[in-house]
């Protein structure tokens, strides 16, 4: 279908809200099988108001652009993923290094204002009408043949948009989505709050410090003192010329723990065990992004009469512990998404049961398995015991193993045990949580 | 990396400050009865929030625009929304 077929009472086919990566790719699949699309951004430019840690598992990627790693602003392909317990005066480590992570590229970092132009820009290039600086204010809804909602168009201002179908990017926040209740306010144990700085740090010295060189880069995730013992953990992501840092914070376990996510942040930048790595670094940007991170049972519907929600207004988001993905999911659900509508426009039925193609695709691909996949990651992770006692149970072990102060060694078994016994954790629970590890991740 | 507050972290971001409305909003009321007051105040990374003498006050023009103090806040309590578009952070990095 060309944008000539449009019936007179549309403006466009499809109403994008969001020039973010679900916003983005779905417009420029959508453009690229001939659908006229208007691709909205409340932001003067693209990425403008987009913020994510850094990493990005481009792998989906690929499947939309097979050359972004070349055209793409990324930043450095990762090669290492260190993953450490840090304590007030100790560290350990898990440092996992391949040459697989290289060919073929596994995870990039990137910066979304360097990064969702390019992707805004592909969609332009392929049809999409790109508006930026323009606020969606609300949904225009109607009647729909089955009695129920059917939205419309959108109202941004005095402006009015008319189309067959509305895609909701508009972030994790989703007040489009809320406001025809697709979306409920979640718990604050399914969300967190994500502070983030990036510092300038000249090459040689990420090089030398992060052990990478060339393009290739590393992911540091950790976990322990430097929340302060808060549910969550904090990361540094290698840049090109830059560095991404900051803390994720889960919101429950924050607003216990009488402490500001301020001043959470603050002890991780000035953390002893981190200046290694973060020394002598210039400020460049603060920043922050609430995270949903409540896994599968956040996601709820994600269709309506006339609309669809993807990536984050639709809740994919997963924190397994080890990695936090929110991009990737919103690659593949854009996908899902383009190929639900271009099939419900050229049947012409937009209602949610012509737009079912889009529940069924998520559920086929890595999107939905992998949000069921980790279903249990979330209770998991706020088993508390993670975030102080393990790390300071394994460097207690460590520290016995490796400091030799003359006194006779024991086996690492008998060590263990004492200091298992000397931690607050007992064997039941570290049973209990390695079980429930294994299951959750 | 040397320590900042957070003021001298705002100074190095770009924002372009709507001076004719706030899109940030509370009811006093609510945000004493229902303890969002100081919920809001420990959340948010931007420190938009502060109280003085019961009241709690609001600077909207700092605000990073993540909504985790609508996630936090009862409801009625804070009313948030979205800067007008062109107005509010402008990240160079994100």
């Amino acid at each position: 279908m060309t944008s000539d077929a449009v019936e007179p009472d549309f403006d466009f086919d499809v109403v994008v809200v969001g020039a973010g990566i679900a916003g983005s790719v779905t417009a420029y699949r959508l453009a690229e099988h001939g659908l006229s699309v208007v691709l909205i951004e409340r932001g003067d430019v693209p990425g403008s108001k987009n913020l994510s840690g850094g990493v990005l598992y481009g792998r989906v990627l690929e499947t939309v652009f097979p050359d972004y790693l070349n055209e793409a602003p990324v930043e450095r392909r990762i090669t290492r993923h260190v993953t450490t317990f840090l304590n007030a005066d100790s560290a350990v480590s898990l440092d996992y290094r391949a040459d697989g992570l290289a060919e073929p590229v596994n995870a990039v970092t990137v910066l979304r204002a360097k990064f969702d132009p390019w992707l805004a820009g592909k969609a332009e290039e392929a049809g999409a009408f790109l508006m930026p600086g323009v606020r969606v204010d609300s949904l225009l809804t109607g009647p729909g043949l089955d009695g129920a909602t059917t939205v419309v168009g959108v109202r941004a201002g005095d402006d009015e948009l008319r189309a067959r179908v509305v895609v909701a990017a508009d972030g994790v926040n989703s007040f489009l989505a809320g406001s025809v209740g697709l979306r409920q306010k979640q718990p604050t144990n399914h969300l967190a709050v994500g502070v983030k700085a990036v510092i300038r740090l000249p090459r040689a010295d990420i090089e030398s410090r992060f052990g990478v060189s060339g393009d290739r880069g590393a992911a540091h995730a950790i976990v322990g003192d430097c929340t302060l013992g808060i549910g969550g953990g904090g990361f540094i992501y290698t840049n090109t010329e830059s560095l991404s840092l900051g803390v994720v914070l889960r919101l429950d376990d924050l607003l216990r723990s009488g402490h500001t996510a301020i001043e959470v942040f603050e002890h991780f930048t000035q953390h002893p065990g981190l200046q290694q790595y973060l020394r002598g670094g210039e400020l460049i940007e603060y920043g922050s992004h609430l995270v949903a991170e409540g896994g599968y049972p956040m996601v709820g519907e994600v269709a309506m009469n006339g609309m669809l929600l993807a990536g984050e207004s639709a809740g994919l988001a997963i924190n397994s512990g080890l990695t936090v993905r929110g991009m990737d999911l919103a690659i593949g659900s854009a996908i899902a998404a383009s190929d639900a509508i271009v099939e419900a426009v050229a049947a012409g039925d937009t209602s949610k049961a012509g737009l079912a193609g889009y529940r069924r695709r998520l559920e086929e691909s890595f999107v939905m398995q992998d949000m069921r996949t980790y279903a249990r990651a979330p209770k998991f992770l706020e088993r508390n015991r993670m975030y102080g006692p393990y790390g300071e149970l394994i460097a207690d072990v460590l520290q016995n193993a490796f400091s030799l102060d003359g006194t006779p060694r024991e086996h690492l078994l008998t060590v263990a045990r004492h200091a298992l016994k000397r931690s607050p954790l007992a064997l039941r629970q570290l049973i209990s949580d390695g079980w429930a590890g294994v299951r959750a991740l | 990396m040397k320590p900042t507050t957070v003021p001298e972290r705002l100074a190095v971001n770009n924002f372009r400050v709507d001076e004719d409305e706030s899109h940030i909003v509370v009811d006093q009321e609510l945000c004493r009865t229902t303890g969002s007051g100081a919920a809001i105040i420990a959340v948010c990374p931007a420190g938009v929030y502060s109280e003085q003498d019961g009241l709690i006050l609001v600077d909207h023009a700092a605000c990073l625009e993540c909504g985790t103090c609508l996630a936090v806040a009862a409801p009625g309590a804070l009313t948030w929304r979205y800067p007008r578009g062109g107005f509010g952070v402008s990240f160079r990095e994100g």
